[in-house]
């Protein structure tokens, strides 16, 4: 028996987009193979890693944790949104870059969703809450020391 | 440009999500899933797929009985070895018995990988349970067996020796024994394994994407299994979301099936791993048990060190004993030990196999030195740093022949250093010599200090390549076989290139890790890519403008050992009047009939000069601008480095905070500071992880009960010290460039330093690790019951 | 790790989602139906396959659920509130701050972005802050279903571990936090592995000083300890400053993968004796 599916619309980086898909379907598999935007990754599918941590809203959010027809009708920003209109990279992706705040990249999307909403709602922020902004994304590549010192970087030249 | 931090090549596409990692490709792939024990040891009764396949979207299901020919034999033994005698290797799929939780005993394959799920909860097997051997020393007890026909559990008995130890230790003034033990952890990349094929029916060819460390290999276990030519079969390794050795091994039963499966379907095929499977299914390292026993004089040289070690390593042993080489010999770091034995029993588990994680026996091999450095100083009431000082190697003793046998089969030849040097840079980073007092200053706190200091075997042969091509827009393209998983090769490579060809660093173009570009590799392992593809590339660059000389000697008729590059320009030294841009000298390197553009025109039969007498191409020469060059040394290079660290111990909570945290790091000529940095920041976080917060937890049935990022205590960034880095640079002899490796450095001394520290700080011996609060506060608990026979209040 | 396929309902009111799961209770297996809110706890579960519900009742959609009033009385939560909202909510800390400082200890900034106050009390896990709180506070839950509707008291609340007192049919449509009343004084604290994992252990504590500041009652709360929240009443250990050691005569928790029974007692008594004098505190402050 064929599973039902629902149409399933979602504004994604300012761009409506349609797709069908059953009720079980986690957002960042949504985005990743029903949209085509694999920018988004997928480190644990439990909540805990934060690599698929994109913007719903505005705010951050796990998107394994989240199934795309509940957010139906909503805005959702991933990491292809980021840059500017010219594609120009935001500040929060420069200064990552400046930093080496990025080894594989396997984390990276999920950090600067997380970063740039941080930086947005707590524009000079101190260490201690850069550590806690950044506290639920994990990176196996570059101890966090670089990440710490983008976040700095983009809050100063933000 | 080599040795200038620059920032990284390969960021903009990462950063702007235009990364390719294996599951971002293949979107129409079919998806597959498995079946995989739940017990750690049990026969398989039956297997039965009815239920399965009532799902819609199944496409096939797949047990051991369905793989022909070589497909279904046992793994390949990777690295054989005189001493594993008794190597064994699972099936892709179980037959008949499996021998740890996460072992895969059946195959799915669906329209996505939901539905493939769904069948693979519907396939019932049927096992009976046998005993399971959970822990080395019930391994050692032998009283189950994981494989029938390895008595003991024994896989390897591996034995290392110089001098007379018993003698040695007999005669010496003191004499220590003690045991120290270490907890498995593992690799635990962000990005699982993943394995997407692609059959081509009309070419009779396939090609094979893998989140792997190694895919000129891969390519190789393809072909052999799936009985193909090495031609037909191509492996590219993608954009790889974290190695750290894990990646290392292959061919994975599901780079086999996967391939497998997509030619015999014809249909594109995809696996991702997912994070439980990386749990359960992928590989762990660390564990051991060691005994030791050393005798050393009154100043604290070591006289003799005797050391029984029981290594873990798992269900299988397909990537051979290695762990147990490197420990057993990396055991030794800077010093000068008088005479040593390490015995190293591995034995089998039902549990995951083991194979090197970053670092690779270093850790525990470290750790092993370092405790019983420390405990040499207790003894004799001196001051740490100076009993390790009496037992290094002397910067004018190298090279140094410590007299054993290293991992690539070579003698154990310590290349260059400068360990006092070290010694004092760390010292004066930390601020050795003022804690004692800084601390007596503040009596409220537990503050306590440590410091371990290692040398790490880098860049092991047996070889690797490099191919350059400058195109006739002047675009440099580098290829080598090895892979990337995030060390910046791009950036570094091209650094070496830019400098080796005098272009500026953007017109270079660097590929790893993909066999239609290049096809002899070994690997990316044991810190090695650096040393090896760097040298590889750099050698080259050095035929690549060798032949750009000689091209445009003859076009400006001017003697090539008078001409150099700058900014990608061929010219007359000391004078720049007559030039040649290097994208002018491909095109007139390759002779033509045909001309495309105006660039192309000067090249062509008409337009070119020369003798009528001589080829266009000349005898010896091929035409275009390119050159291809291997680098394979006589042994490795080692690096080397001391960490140290303060800690405070909270002490009611028993909660270790690492206050600082110093790395002095040499690993000879640096290529970009920027990336090495951030290689050791990588490392130490690991080291970090390990020594405070990681561990595979199985219960006694051989359940591995923390597979979760829940309960597996990854570090977040509020967990990781900050990390001061200081750099000394003695470059290797041994190769062009004079580099060394840096990947591993980090995470080898950590789990040593920290158990320096919190003993410095509480008074109580650390002799295992990782340390929660919880063990630390039994620990307490029971010096406390020594020193007071009453129970605490 | 993809979620087993289930039944899908969107109600927009409180109506639709009591018919809808009335029709789940109903059904042939009866409790298979569940209620989808923030999802941060439930689909782990589903990823992992650990749970296979029939049917979700997604009620996302239901608005009149996203309440959150701060009154003299007490903070009411709607079952829509995120965690992250009720954090933020300056009136809500006004009116009883040991709320924001509890919630600053559940999980991570992200998963507070979803997460919500009523789904984490339904979800009575024991190592988790809020149910520590509500019972602290003697606060309520407040369930509706197609029968009607009824409050359940905390200490009825958490029957057992991952127990709520809620029937088949029933939704939890919003809890109740009674105010800090003047001079008393409220405080959280716990002891984790890493910084926003469940904790080993964790009190939620509250204190009341007369006028000459002598503590005339001192309460607490535990997490991590029980298959519930122990609510324990220290006014007399507080007064003698003998908190820790009450607190370990009287718990009895269990051993877990990241920490033995002994520690978890030992640390319950230093975070009891950490949260009472920082709750004492603040009730002399507020005097």
């Amino acid at each position: 028996m064929s599973e039902p599916t629902f149409p399933i619309e979602l504004t994604v980086n300012g761009v409506l987009r349609e797709a069908r898909a059953p009720a079980r379907r986690l957002l960042s598999d949504f985005l990743r193979h029903d949209l085509g935007l694999t920018g988004t990754h997928v480190g644990c599918e439990h909540g805990v890693c934060g690599c698929c941590t994109v913007l719903l809203d505005g705010d951050p959010v796990r998107s394994c944790l989240t199934f795309a027809v509940t957010v139906a009708g909503h805005e959702i920003t991933t990491v292809e949104g980021l840059a500017g209109p010219g594609g120009e990279p935001s500040t929060v992706q420069r200064a990552f870059h400046e930093e080496h705040a990025l080894q594989c990249g396997f984390c990276t999307p999920g950090f600067l969703c997380t970063v740039t909403a941080l930086l947005r709602d707590t524009p000079h922020p101190t260490d201690a809450e850069i550590l806690e902004g950044i506290s639920g994304n994990l990176c196996r590549c570059t101890g966090y020391q670089n990440i710490v010192r983008a976040v700095r970087r983009a809050a100063g030249e933000a | 440009m080599f040795g200038d931090p620059v920032v990284r090549r390969e960021d903009p596409r990462l950063l702007a999500g235009q990364g390719r990692f294996l599951d971002d490709l293949g979107r129409n792939a079919l998806a597959a899933a498995f079946v995989r024990s739940p017990h750690a040891h049990a026969r398989i009764l039956d297997i039965d797929v009815a239920d399965a396949l009532d799902v819609d979207g199944l496409v096939a299901v797949y047990t051991w009985e369905d793989l022909p020919g070589r497909v279904g034999e046992p793994l390949p033994l990777l690295i054989p070895h005189p001493a594993l005698t008794h190597g064994r290797t699972a099936y892709p799929l179980a037959r008949d018995v499996v021998r740890h939780v996460g072992e895969p005993v059946a195959m799915v394959v669906a329209r996505d990988r939901y539905l493939a799920e769904d069948a693979a909860e519907r396939v019932r097997v049927e096992y009976g349970t046998l005993p399971a051997v959970v822990g080395l020393e019930n391994a050692a007890a032998a009283e189950h067996l994981v494989h029938d026909d390895v008595p003991g559990n024994v896989g390897a008995v591996l034995r290392q020796e110089t001098g007379d130890v018993d003698a040695a230790i007999a005669a010496a003034p003191h004499v220590l024994e003690f045991r120290l033990d270490i907890e498995r952890s593992a690799s635990t990349p962000l990005e699982g394994r993943g394995v997407y094929a692609r059959w081509d029916a009309d070419d009779g060819s396939l090609r094979v994407y893998s989140s792997t460390q190694t895919s000129t290999s891969v390519r190789a276990a393809v072909a052999t299994k799936l009985e193909l030519p090495p031609g037909k079969v191509e492996v590219i390794a993608p954009d790889v979301g974290g190695g750290f050795g894990v990646k290392i091994v292959h061919p994975w039963p599901e780079e086999i099936l996967v391939p497998w499966a997509a030619r015999l379907l014809d249909r594109e095929i995809k696996w991702t791993e997912d994070r439980r499977e990386h749990f359960v299914a992928s590989a762990h390292e660390r564990a051991q048990i060691q005994y030791v026993r050393v005798g050393f004089d009154d100043a604290g040289r070591v006289l003799g060190l005797d050391v029984r070690i029981l290594h873990d390593h798992g269900a299988y042993t397909p990537y051979g004993i290695i762990i147990p080489i490197v420990t057993s010999t990396q055991l030794l770091g800077p010093y000068k030990i008088g005479a040593y034995r390490a015995e190293v029993t591995s034995l089998y588990t039902n549990t995951l196999i083991v194979t090197p994680y970053r670092g690779a026996g270093r850790p525990q091999g470290v750790f092993c030195m370092e405790r019983t450095m420390d405990r040499i100083a207790r003894h004799l009431g001196r001051d740490r740093t100076e009993v390790r000082a009496v037992n290094f190697i002397r910067p004018d003793e190298f090279p140094y022949d410590q007299g054993l046998t290293f991992q690539d089969g070579r003698p154990l030849i310590y290349d260059s250093g400068d360990y006092p040097g070290l010694l004092a840079k760390i010292k004066e980073l930390i601020g050795w010599d003022g804690f004692a007092a800084a601390r007596a200053a503040d009596p409220s706190r537990r503050l306590g200090i440590g410091l371990a200091c290692y040398v790490e075997g880098t860049g092991v042969g047996p070889y690797e390549g490099g191919h350059v091509e400058i195109d006739p827009t002047g675009r440099v393209h580098v290829s080598t076989g090895l892979t990337s998983q995030g060390q910046g090769h791009q950036t570094a490579f091209a650094q070496i290139a830019a400098a080796e060809l005098g272009v500026p660093l953007q017109d270079v173009h660097v590929v790893t890790g993909d066999t239609r570009r290049f096809g002899y590799a070994v690997g990316t392992f044991a810190s090695r890519a650096a040393v090896m593809s760097g040298n590889a590339i750099a050698l080259a660059c050095r035929r690549v403008r060798a032949k750009a000389l000689r091209v445009a000697g003859e076009a400006l008729e001017a003697d090539p050992a008078d001409l150099e590059i700058t900014d990608g320009v061929v010219h007359v030294r000391g004078d720049r009047s007559a030039r040649l841009p290097l994208r002018t000298v491909a095109v007139l390197s390759n002779p033509l009939r045909y001309s495309f553009d105006a660039e192309s025109a000067v090249a062509t039969q008409f337009a070119v000069g020369g003798s009528p007498d001589e080829p266009p191409v000349p005898p010896g020469e091929e035409p275009g601008l390119e050159g291809r060059d291997y680098y394979s040394p006589v042994r490795s290079t080692f690096a080397a480095g001391m960490h140290a660290a303060i800690v405070e111990t909270d002490p009611d909570t028993a909660e270790v905070r690492v206050l600082r945290y110093a790395v002095v790091h040499d690993c000879g000529r640096l290529i970009n500071p920027r990336i090495v940095e951030g290689q050791i920041h990588g490392g130490v976080a690991q080291g970090i992880a390990g020594a405070l917060y990681e561990r595979m937890a199985y219960d006694a049935s051989g359940q591995l009960v923390n597979a979760s990022f829940m309960d597996f205590l990854m570090p977040y960034a509020t967990e990781i010290p900050h990390i001061e880095t200081d750099h000394q640079e003695t470059p290797s002899p041994l190769n062009p460039l004079g580099v060394k490796g840096a990947g591993e450095a980090g995470v080898i001394p950590v789990s040593a330093v920290i158990a320096a520290a919190v003993e410095d700080a509480e008074g109580i011996e650390v002799n295992a690790m990782p340390l929660s609060p919880d063990d630390l506060f039994h620990l307490r608990r029971r010096a406390a019951g020594r020193c007071h026979p009453e129970p605490p209040g | 790790m993809k979620p087993p396929p289930f039944g899908y309902h969107a109600p927009r009111t409180v109506g639709e989602a009591l018919d809808a799961l009335a029709r789940g209770a109903d059904g042939p297996d009866g409790g298979g139906t569940k209620v989808l809110a923030g999802g941060q706890s439930l689909i782990p579960l589903l990823n992992m396959r650990l749970a296979a519900p029939a049917a979700l009742v997604d009620i996302n959609g239901v608005t009149e659920l996203d309440g959150l009033e701060a009154t003299a009385e007490g903070v009411r939560v709607g079952a829509l509130a995120r965690h992250s909202r009720v954090e933020r909510s300056a009136a809500a800390a006004r009116v009883q701050p040991l709320l924001r400082r509890a919630l600053r200890h559940v999980a991570h900034p992200v998963i507070r972005n979803r997460g919500t106050v009523v789904g984490s009390l339904v979800h009575a896990d024991p190592a988790a802050e809020l149910p520590a709180v509500l019972a602290l506070l003697g606060g309520a839950v407040e369930l509706a279903s197609a029968r009607g509707r009824r409050t359940v008291r905390a200490r009825d609340f958490f029957r057992g571990p991952l127990e709520p007192a809620l029937e088949p049919g029933e939704l939890a449509v919003a809890a109740f936090f009674p105010a800090r009343p003047p001079g008393t004084g409220v405080a959280f604290a716990e002891f984790a592995r890493r910084h926003g994992d469940y904790a080993l252990a964790g009190v939620a504590a509250l204190a009341a000083v007369d006028g000459r500041g002598e503590v005339t009652a001192a309460r607490a709360a535990f997490l991590g300890v029980a298959g519930v929240p122990v609510v324990l009443d220290l006014t007399g250990p507080a007064t003698t400053g003998r908190v820790a050691a009450a607190v370990r005569d009287r718990l009895d928790p269990e051993a877990d993968l990241h920490a033995s029974a002994d520690y978890r007692r030992h640390l319950a008594g230093v975070l009891a004796e950490r949260a009472v004098t920082e709750a004492t505190t603040e009730a002399r402050e507020d005097r």
